[in-house]
């Protein structure tokens, strides 16, 4: 019982039966969640290190929490307020950090391939927490247990990926994850934020229509416009993608059966999902932020438990 | 211990615990994950025969997360299933082997974190003396052995493995 791999670099490197045990393990571990003392001692003489290179809430919070309700010892590094505003280099900090003698190091950074670069230099187990546009695999696992919770199952689910395909790692792990769980995929959104060669790559359909994109899921995990990695206007104006590809209770309601709304956040509401969709019963978002604190310690057990031997 | 030996006993063990706990009000009764389950099912039936069955609590603890051996491998998890608070309670923990005691020392720490009960017992099927490495001893005893380290005490479960028996492999 133990992970194919070292690292958690990508769900690009994960065999079906690693995400089967990953998910399996976050059952239990969120069991450990509902418990009256939300804690197990397992990790106890693990440290981690969180490197955060970039900007974000949700998936900070949630590694660190994860570590803590694992009795593993953290430390936090952003990269505003270090060394690396002097000029210190990825390498040179990781290893510095290593021989404080850290066990695994959980990375955000805004170069795709960032931790796959740091797996090949040093010895500690590595969890990539975004690289860039490239991948997020801990936040394609929750997607898929939150899915899993809801719908029984990932074989033969119908479901869509809606937005910004083009810089989303959120979307390239989703679709990794849920061809390899035998998963059915669309990908929806304007012709410039799909990459012109996705259908052929990943087996996906593709499809430019929101409204029959919406029509043919189980399920739609909308994704969020970034703005920040847009070099050049790729859609007129927001108000003018939210026409297009916003979605909202009324076309929800059109369709003639409910689907489960997710959403990776954090949401632009009014743009790609309006406040009454997103605060719906049929909404899963805040689910997938409680999973994915669960989903986190099951993938920081089994590579402590993976490295080690 | 074959088939018939091991209901006999297991229906003496059910006698001696309801000795102890006579309307089982306030006794919980937890089963160890993942063998000590069938133990702890096939005592739980017999109770339901003697006793009203709305009085009998009766939760299951995986103690993986718990274990001392993390480090040297991971172990298969299993469910959790305890739906009530321990605290104030009198726990009898069931196991089906009694060996090293790190099982149940995990199982004590495992069990703390549901709340404070107010006693916690211990019950297995066989206990294999001499062999201690913790200083736990069951207050509940099927049957006990002397065997040596290098030998294995396996039970089997009509459940599970399609008969009924003790071994000494």
């Amino acid at each position: 019982m133990q992970l194919s791999t070292k690292h958690l670099l990508g769900i690009r490197d994960l065999q079906p039966g690693d995400i089967q045990l990953i998910l399996d393990t976050a059952t239990q571990f969120k069991e450990v969640l509902q418990r009256p003392i939300k804690k197990v001692p397992t990790l106890r003489d693990v440290t981690i290190v969180n490197l955060f290179y970039e900007n974000s809430t949700r998936t900070r919070i949630s590694f660190e929490l994860a570590e803590k309700r694992l009795s593993a010892d953290t430390i936090n590094f952003t990269a505003s307020g270090s060394s690396a505003a002097k000029g210190e280099t990825l390498l040179d900090t990781v290893n510095n950090i290593l021989s404080m003698k850290v066990d695994m190091v959980v990375m955000r950074h805004s170069a795709s391939g960032a931790p796959h670069f740091l797996a090949k230099h040093i010895p500690a187990a590595i969890v990539n927490a975004g690289d860039g546009i490239n991948e997020h695999p801990t936040q394609a696992l929750l997607d898929a247990f939150s899915i899993r919770e809801k719908l029984g199952e990932l074989q033969g689910k119908k479901i869509a990926i809606i937005g910004d395909i083009m810089h989303s790692r959120v979307a390239l792990s989703n679709i990794y994850l849920l061809k390899k769980m035998g998963a059915e995929v669309t990908i929806a959104g304007p012709p410039t934020l799909i990459p012109v060669y996705i259908r052929e790559a990943f087996d996906v359909r593709v499809e430019y229509n929101l409204r029959k994109a919406l029509e043919w899921c189980d399920v739609a995990n909308v994704l969020r416009i970034q703005l920040e990695r847009q070099n050049q206007p790729l859609f007129s104006s927001l108000r003018e993608y939210s026409l297009a590809y916003g979605v909202n209770r009324r076309l929800l309601d059109s369709l003639g059966k409910e689907i489960v709304i997710m959403h990776p956040g954090p949401i632009n509401r009014g743009v790609e999902l309006d406040s009454d969709v997103a605060d719906s019963g049929q909404s899963l978002i805040l689910h997938q932020v409680e999973n994915g604190v669960a989903v986190r310690m099951a993938v920081l057990y089994l590579l402590a438990g993976r490295s080690t031997n | 211990m074959n088939e018939q030996q091991l209901g006999i006993t297991i229906q003496r063990l059910t006698h001696q615990l309801l000795e102890n706990h006579l309307d089982l009000q306030n006794t919980v009764l937890i089963g160890i994950q993942p063998r000590g389950v069938h133990f702890s099912d096939r005592i739980v039936g017999q109770l339901k025969t003697q006793v009203d069955p709305a009085s009998i609590h009766y939760g299951k603890l995986d103690i993986t997360f718990y274990r001392d051996d993390v480090r040297t491998g991971l172990h298969e998890l299993n469910q959790t299933d305890i739906p009530f608070s321990v605290e104030n309670k009198e726990v009898v923990l069931i196991d089906d082997v009694l060996w090293t005691g790190r099982t149940i020392r995990a199982a004590l720490d495992a069990l703390l974190d549901f709340g404070r009960p107010a006693k916690v017992e211990l019950c297995v099927l066989i206990d294999r003396r001499f062999s201690r490495q913790l200083p736990i001893q069951a207050d509940y005893i099927g049957k006990s052995i002397d065997s040596f380290i290098t030998q294995k005490v396996k039970v089997y479960w009509k459940e599970k493995d399609g008969k009924d028996e003790v071994a000494l492999l």
